[in-house]
């Protein structure tokens, strides 16, 4: 497992809710996640461009996002989603491992990607999980997928040594 | 189906590496199955703790079904990515097959280290359950 942790915290985050123009103009608001985005969540996925899973993940068909939707928003796990009026375009999630540290994922919609709303959640998240006492945060990423491995740098994530096929981060809070 | 393009009257013999893991108890399943219906020459490698190993060996004597032939029975020593790629190249199999790895606490799949390696260091051909 990751145990390899930056020495200093990356900085104060403002927990949600944040309201901003992204780099389209369009007003997104990002909010703590709520039971009650659960089926917001499922159609979010469900229209999700296959190109953009991860690992696995999103998996495909409405009954396996629902079930993967639950195990991932419930006990201390954490969220945020953004939102373009009713609808839910970006979701980041903080799932807790077995050693006190959580992973992270972050998932944008297509139409939303390249708009600075990945950033935007990601601060948001990280205020929400200092609120929560949450320290330590790791994520996989594969190695070709620059967007996502800038966006992860941005924010404060550092590389871990490996030698494995993904690159893995961690961030302290 | 694992091989579903691979029906043919003569098996093959083929090499299971075989790990504790959800991945792995479907492996074991799918190559069991495969083997039993197309005639492979199976042989099964398990590596782990001795815990896991013993469990492993368990479960290929009872999984096994009985119209199947018996599998052979290696046990890795470790580092198993290493005596797998070994084992795998110099005994003459058609094919390697091992498990995907595990899921992260995301639900992202994860290659463990030991398909990591023989992925990118055995000659032989592979096939990935998961």
């Amino acid at each position: 497992m990751i145990d390899s942790y930056p020495d200093e915290p990356a900085g104060d985050f403002d927990a949600p809710p944040v309201e901003f123009d992204d780099d389209a103009g369009r007003t997104i608001e990002i909010r703590a996640s709520e039971e009650s985005d659960f089926d917001a969540l499922v159609e979010m996925y469900d229209d999700f461009d296959p190109a953009d899973r991860a690992q696995g993940i999103p998996p495909v068909r409405e009954n396996r996002i629902r079930d993967w939707l639950e195990t991932i928003t419930t006990g201390d796990a954490l969220g945020v989603v953004a939102w373009h009026g009713d609808a839910a375009v970006g979701h980041a999630i903080l799932v807790p491992d077995e050693e006190g540290a959580y992973e992270l994922a972050i998932f944008v919609t297509q139409d939303y990607q390249g708009a600075r709303i990945g950033t935007k959640m990601l601060e948001a998240l990280f205020g929400l999980a200092q609120d929560r006492g949450v320290e330590r945060v790791w994520l996989t990423v594969e190695r070709w997928n620059d967007p996502a491995i800038r966006l992860y740098h941005n924010v404060g994530f550092e590389d871990v040594d490996s030698e494995s096929f993904e690159v893995e981060m961690t961030i302290r809070l | 189906m694992l091989f579903a393009a691979a029906r043919q009257s003569t098996g093959m013999k083929v090499l299971l590496g075989l790990a504790e893991s959800e991945f792995g108890y479907r492996a074991l399943e799918e190559t069991l199955e495969r083997a039993a219906e197309a005639g492979d020459d199976l042989t099964v490698a398990v590596y782990g703790s001795a815990d896991e190993r013993a469990g492993l060996l368990d479960a290929v004597r009872t999984r096994r079904s009985p119209e199947g032939p018996e599998p052979d029975v290696v046990e890795l020593e470790e580092p198993a990515g290493p005596a797998l790629v070994e084992l795998a190249d110099t005994g003459d199999f058609d094919r390697l097959v091992i498990a995907g790895g595990y899921r992260s606490p995301m639900g992202k799949i994860q290659l463990g280290e030991v398909a990591e390696f023989v992925l990118t260091n055995a000659q032989t051909s592979i096939t990935l359950v998961r």
